[in-house]
């Protein structure tokens, strides 16, 4: 959205898990209190990152985006393993247990609060970054920084605030995922890559694009797994990333893009 | 004699006698991946740096070179050195079916691009019995100098030295002519250089090309200097970024910036994996991250700029 590229944004993913984890083992809470927790101290953390490394990497050029935020990337998960020992964590399964059985489909109920929270999640975003003042004024920063300092808008003060919320989502994701998936300092890398792949097919900077990019690469994915061999999924997944930008080159719902 | 032409020297002169003052075989093995990484950087810089185009997928240069040769000397058991020109080759080729599509896109949607055709390669090799799949390929175990197979790194330090001088000769060369003129242009606004007449697609893909070959040398001397490659060790992810950051912190679209990057960088971390990488605690990369953010952090466009503006307000003092 930033025009950043957050190669520690699976990091970001992989700290709302460990905040879940940690708000359950110490004071035994569920995803009501673990889930808003994370999006609080994710909202944190990103602000902080922002301020404190962002807003300088951003005066030079584009590739020092790649060595910073892979620093953090390196630091953030480093540090959990240093913390926590590489051991693969679960929480109980009970905690948000059972199936659904709904005309011949197994539901599983964490999975499925997941998903609505992530469409409802993504539903605000895109309100917050359409219909609000200070998603205007973000939008206005991503594309003219100057431009937009000269129309009265704080421009550090917006993108930390972006920042913030990139993050908080993250933490959201992260909450909910630790509910079904397993727990581990490297786990942020499997989902930065199709996180990645999800927002470049979309288009960058489109909520809408993301939304439909994120279940497209999820089908085919499966599809590949299941008619052929699971070895063949992220393959399928890459090809046909690569085959959608050489017909569209802005991504399926980005807008074209002049200049450099 | 002038101060840079003094810095040059003094540094010229301290690479040509790092290994007779290092004894120890491990300082002479830093010494060696110090090179390695700042070929692989000097190589990348072509592209990544000169023209701005990021390329996150550079490891598919690296790995060709570093497996082609092995791949020889697996199935013939002759000498794998002959493979390297070919390898080069083969990785400019490769260079050039990547970026006659890739090149049509600009910034983040290039690098996402490029990321993920490396991604499909370490997979497609993962998954071809053919290539040694998941468990690599290994080189030449007897020492044969001619095989560049020997025990002591200090032999192997001098070969890619020689090589290192070499491609600098050449960027600097490049960075003099057409092509460099070109490629600095196409970086400080592409519209402008293609209004003026500049053929951009065109001098891109050979400067891709150029890279690729360079990038693919550095793959065939890693795998001969390690004697073992798999997937992950030479077409990850990890690789690519490696030559981004090597690149980026010592000052990308420079002649020494990624020297100066590989000479700092890579010291940092195995000084780092020796003094704190014990237990497998990951502390090492802990600080490792934490050097690259600071570094980033005050000097965002590499470490020659600091060097321009302490040697800029020298000046003005003076």
């Amino acid at each position: 959205m930033m025009n950043v590229l957050n190669f520690a944004h699976g990091e970001f993913v992989t700290l709302g898990m460990f905040t879940a984890l940690l708000a359950f083992s110490f004071w035994h809470t569920g995803p009501l209190v673990f889930v808003p927790l994370a999006a609080v101290v994710l909202f944190v953390v990103g602000q902080v990152v922002y301020y404190a490394l962002i807003r300088d990497v951003m005066r030079g050029p584009m590739f020092a985006q790649v060595l910073a935020t892979f620093g953090l990337l390196l630091f953030i998960r480093y540090m959990l393993f240093w913390i926590f020992s590489p051991n693969y964590r679960t929480l109980p399964s009970t905690l948000l247990g059972g199936t659904a059985h709904v005309d011949g489909l197994y539901l599983n109920y964490p999975k499925v609060i997941a998903a609505v929270v992530a469409v409802v999640l993504t539903a605000a975003v895109y309100y917050l970054l359409v219909r609000t003042q200070i998603g205007s004024q973000m939008l206005a920063v991503a594309e003219d920084r100057e431009a937009a300092r000269l129309m009265g808008i704080d421009p550090d003060r917006v993108q930390a605030l972006a920042w913030g919320i990139s993050a908080a989502c993250a933490g959201v994701a992260g909450a909910l995922l630790a509910t079904f998936y397993y727990i581990s300092p490297d786990v942020g890398g499997t989902f930065v890559l199709f996180a990645f792949v999800a927002v470049t097919l979309g288009g960058f900077g489109s909520v809408p694009g993301a939304m439909l990019a994120g279940p497209i690469i999820g089908l085919v994915q499966v599809a590949t797994a299941y008619y052929t061999s699971p070895e063949f999924a992220e393959i399928a997944v890459f090809t046909l990333f690569v085959l959608v930008l050489w017909v569209r080159p802005q991504g399926l719902l980005g807008r074209s893009i002049g200049g450099s | 004699m002038t101060k840079p032409r003094l810095a040059l020297l003094t540094g010229a002169i301290i690479f040509a006698i790092y290994p007779l003052i290092v004894s120890s075989t491990f300082g002479q093995r830093v010494g060696v991946l110090v090179l390695l990484a700042a070929l692989s950087g000097i190589a990348w810089n072509v592209i990544g740096g000169y023209a701005e185009q990021v390329s996150i997928g550079h490891a598919v240069f690296y790995g060709i070179g570093a497996y082609l040769p092995l791949l020889y000397y697996t199935r013939t058991q002759s000498n794998p050195v002959v493979m390297i020109p070919l390898a080069m080759a083969l990785a400019a080729l490769v260079a050039l079916a990547i970026g006659i599509p890739t090149f049509r896109l600009r910034g983040h949607y290039f690098s996402m691009a490029t990321l993920a055709l490396g991604q499909l390669f370490v997979l497609g090799v993962t998954i071809a019995p053919a290539l040694g799949g998941a468990s690599g390929l290994s080189g030449p175990v007897e020492q044969n100098p001619w095989e560049l197979s020997m025990r002591s790194p200090v032999p192997y330090y001098y070969v890619f030295l020689v090589a290192l001088a070499l491609m600098l000769a050449l960027v600097a060369w490049l960075e003099r002519h057409r092509v460099g003129f070109y490629l600095r242009a196409i970086q400080s606004s592409e519209r402008a250089a293609r209004s003026l007449g500049v053929p951009v697609y065109r001098y891109k893909l050979i400067a891709l090309m150029i890279s690729a070959a360079l990038t693919a040398l550095a793959g065939s001397f890693y795998a001969l200097f390690v004697g073992f490659v798999n997937p992950d060790s030479v077409f990850g992810l990890l690789v690519s970024v490696q030559m981004v950051i090597v690149a980026t912190l010592g000052g990308a679209g420079t002649l020494y910036g990624p020297l100066l990057g590989a000479a700092i960088l890579v010291p940092t971390q195995e000084w780092a994996n020796a003094t704190f990488g014990g237990g497998g605690t990951g502390l090492s990369y802990v600080i490792y991250g934490a050097v690259i953010m600071v570094l980033t952090r005050f000097e965002p466009g590499g470490l020659l700029g600091l060097w321009k503006r302490l040697r800029f307000r020298a000046a003005a003092s003076a």
